[in-house]
C-alpha cells in the first residue's frame, strides 16, 4: 500500500491521461457517432449502407485489432501523428459505432407522425432530424450512452499496450517498482476506474433528469 | 459449401500434423540428461527430496521472448531459459515431459512463487534487491546488459543512453529496461509498449527513434531483420538472470547452483546455450561465478 501512496503522482499523472483521452474520444465519438446514425436513417440508400458497413464492421472488431490497425496500418500509408492521437483516432472509430446505434435507437423511439409532420411543412431531411427528432431522440440515448462511455474509460486501458502512459501503465510502473505489493497496486487500479466510473455514472444520472421531460 | 468442406479438411489436416508433431516432438537432441535414480540421492525432508518423490516439476517463463522463453505454434516453449529450466528438472530426477511450463510475465513472477503457483521462475528475470526481499534467487545464470538498437545506419547518432535526449525511445512497461531510463536518463522520450515486437515495428516504421532493453533480446531483432536494424552494441548496465525459487529454501537454492556449476563443467550448460540463443549470439558466454549466494 505504501508503494501506492508514495507513488501517488504516478497515478495521478496515468490516470488523468485516462480521463483525458475519454474526453476527447467521447466527444469524438458523439459526433461522429450522430453522424453514422443520421446516414443509416437517411433516405438515401448509399449512405444506409456505407452506415451500415461501419456499424457492422467496427462493432464487430476486437478493440485491441482496432488499435493494431490505427497504430502500425495508418503509417503504412504514411500518416504518422503521435501515439496519443493515434489512441484517440482508435478510440473514437470504436465508440462511434456504439454511439451510432444508440442515437438511431433513440431516433426510432420518436413517432413517424413527428418527423412526417416535419417534412410535409417543408423542413428538409437535415433540418427534419437536427431540429425535431434528435431533440426528442436525446432523452432516451442517455442512459445507453451512459453504458458506452463508461465502457470507453475502461477501454481507455487498451492504450497502455499502444504507447501511452495511462492508468493501467501506471499501475504496470509500480508493480516492476515493487513486485512485493502486486495484489494491493492491482486493487489500488481497480478502485480508481470503479471510483471514476461511478462518478461519470452519476454525472449522467443528472443529465438523464435534466432532459426528461416532465 | 464446397469452400467451407475445403477448409474443414484443412483444418483436420493441420490439426493431425500438428498432433504429430507434438508426438515426436519430445525426444530432441537438446534434452538435457534425467538422473533417473536422483530421487533415492536425496535427504529426507529436502525440498529436493519432495520434488523428485512427485516427480513433477512446474516451472514459470516467458512464452514472448524470442531465444529465451518463446512458446511457437506447435505449443512448447523454447529458449534458453526452458533449456536451463530442463537441466534442473534433470538433476531431479525428472523428465522433460513432467514439467509444467507456466507462462510468466513481468508482473506476475513474485506472486507466483508467493503463492506457490509454481516450484520455480526462469523468466529473464533480474536479480533485484526488492524481488529478492520476497523470492529467492539462484544463480545467476546468464549476464545481460541494456543496450539500444536503432536504424539501420544509425540516422540519429546514438552511441549510447546520453544521446537519448529527445529521442523517442520505445521499452515495454513495467520493465527494468524502462525503469532505467525513467531513473537515469529521463531526457529520453520514453514511448511504452506492451511487448518488444510492437517496439521493433515502429522502429521500423520510423515512429521511434530507438528501442532499449537486454542486449540478448535486441540481437535477436537484429538477426531477423538485418537491413533493417542494428544495434549500438554498448550495454550500459548489468542484468543478472537469476533462477526465483520461493523464500526460506535455501537447500534447494545451494542444489541450482551446484547444477548448474556442475552443467557448466561437462558442457551442458554451453550446449543449452548454443542451441537456443547462441544461433544469433555467436559468443557462447561463461556461466557467472561465482553464483552469489543463497544466505539470506
Amino acid at each position: 500500500m505504501d508503494t501506492v501512496l508514495d507513488n501517488l503522482d504516478v497515478f495521478v499523472e496515468g490516470f488523468t491521461a485516462t480521463l483525458s483521452l475519454t474526453a476527447l474520444a467521447a466527444i469524438g465519438a458523439l459526433l461522429l457517432g450522430t453522424l453514422i446514425a443520421a446516414m443509416r436513417v437517411s433516405p438515401v440508400p448509399p449512405l444506409r449502407w456505407l452506415g451500415t458497413l461501419y456499424v457492422q464492421s467496427v462493432r464487430n472488431t476486437p478493440l485491441t485489432v482496432v488499435f493494431f490497425l490505427v497504430v502500425f496500418g495508418l503509417p503504412e500509408v504514411d500518416v504518422i501523428v503521435s501515439f496519443y492521437r493515434f489512441a484517440v483516432i482508435a478510440l473514437t472509430l470504436y465508440t462511434a459505432a456504439f454511439v451510432a446505434e444508440a442515437v438511431r435507437s433513440g431516433i426510432n423511439s420518436v413517432a413517424t407522425g413527428q418527423a412526417e409532420a416535419s417534412r410535409s411543412v417543408g423542413m428538409t431531411f437535415s433540418q427534419t432530424l437536427r431540429l425535431v427528432v434528435l431533440p426528442q431522440a436525446f432523452a432516451n440515448i442517455v442512459p445507453p450512452l451512459a453504458s458506452i462511455f463508461i465502457a470507453l474509460l475502461k477501454n481507455t486501458s487498451i492504450a497502455y499496450a499502444f504507447g501511452i502512459f495511462e492508468g493501467t501503465q501506471a499501475m504496470n510502473r509500480l508493480i516492476n517498482e515493487d513486485g512485493s505489493a502486486v495484489i494491493a497496486i492491482i486493487a489500488s487500479a481497480a478502485l480508481v476506474y470503479l471510483g471514476l466510473a461511478l462518478l461519470s455514472a452519476a454525472a449522467f444520472s443528472v443529465l438523464e433528469r435534466a432532459v426528461r421531460p416532465a | 459449401m464446397r469452400a467451407l468442406r475445403t477448409s474443414t479438411v484443412a483444418t483436420a489436416t493441420v490439426l493431425a500434423l500438428t498432433l504429430a508433431a507434438c508426438g515426436g516432438g519430445s525426444g530432441d537432441d537438446t534434452a538435457a540428461p534425467v538422473q533417473t535414480d536422483a530421487a533415492s540421492t536425496f535427504e529426507e525432508g529436502t525440498r529436493m527430496k519432495e520434488l523428485a518423490d512427485a516427480g513433477k516439476l512446474t516451472v514459470g517463463t516467458k512464452f514472448d521472448q524470442p531465444l529465451f522463453g518463446l512458446k511457437g505454434l506447435d505449443g512448447q516453449p523454447e529458449g534458453f531459459d526452458v533449456e536451463i529450466a530442463k537441466l534442473i528438472a534433470g538433476a531431479l530426477g525428472i523428465a522433460e515431459d513432467d514439467i509444467t511450463f507456466v507462462e510468466t510475465v513481468s508482473a506476475n513472477r513474485e506472486p507466483f512463487l508467493e503463492q506457490k503457483k509454481v516450484d520455480m521462475v526462469v523468466a529473464t528475470y533480474t536479480i533485484n534487491d526488492k524481488r529478492d526481499m520476497v523470492v529467492d534467487f539462484a544463480g545467476p545464470y546468464f549476464e545481460a546488459g541494456q543496450d539500444i538498437l536503432v536504424a539501420k545506419g544509425n540516422p540519429k547518432a546514438v552511441m549510447g543512453p546520453d544521446d537519448l535526449t529527445g529521442l523517442k525511445t520505445c521499452s515495454v512497461s513495467g520493465s527494468t529496461p524502462a525503469a532505467t531510463i525513467q531513473m537515469k536518463y529521463p531526457q529520453a522520450e520514453l514511448v511504452l509498449f506492451d511487448t518488444y515486437t510492437k517496439c521493433r515495428d515502429a522502429l521500423g516504421n520510423g515512429q521511434v527513434d530507438a528501442v532499449t532493453t537486454d542486449n540478448v533480446i535486441l540481437s535477436g531483432y537484429v538477426s531477423q531483420d538485418p537491413d533493417k536494424f542494428e544495434l549500438v552494441g554498448k550495454p550500459f548496465t548489468e542484468e543478472p538472470y537469476g533462477i526465483g525459487i520461493p523464500e526460506g529454501q535455501e537447500e534447494f537454492c545451494d542444489f541450482i547452483n551446484e547444477t548448474l556449476a556442475a552443467a557448466a563443467e561437462n558442457g551442458d550448460y554451453a550446449e543449452a546455450f548454443e542451441s537456443t540463443a547462441g544461433e544469433v549470439i555467436k559468443d557462447t558466454p561463461e556461466l557467472p561465478t561465482p553464483p552469489r549466494g543463497c544466505d539470506k
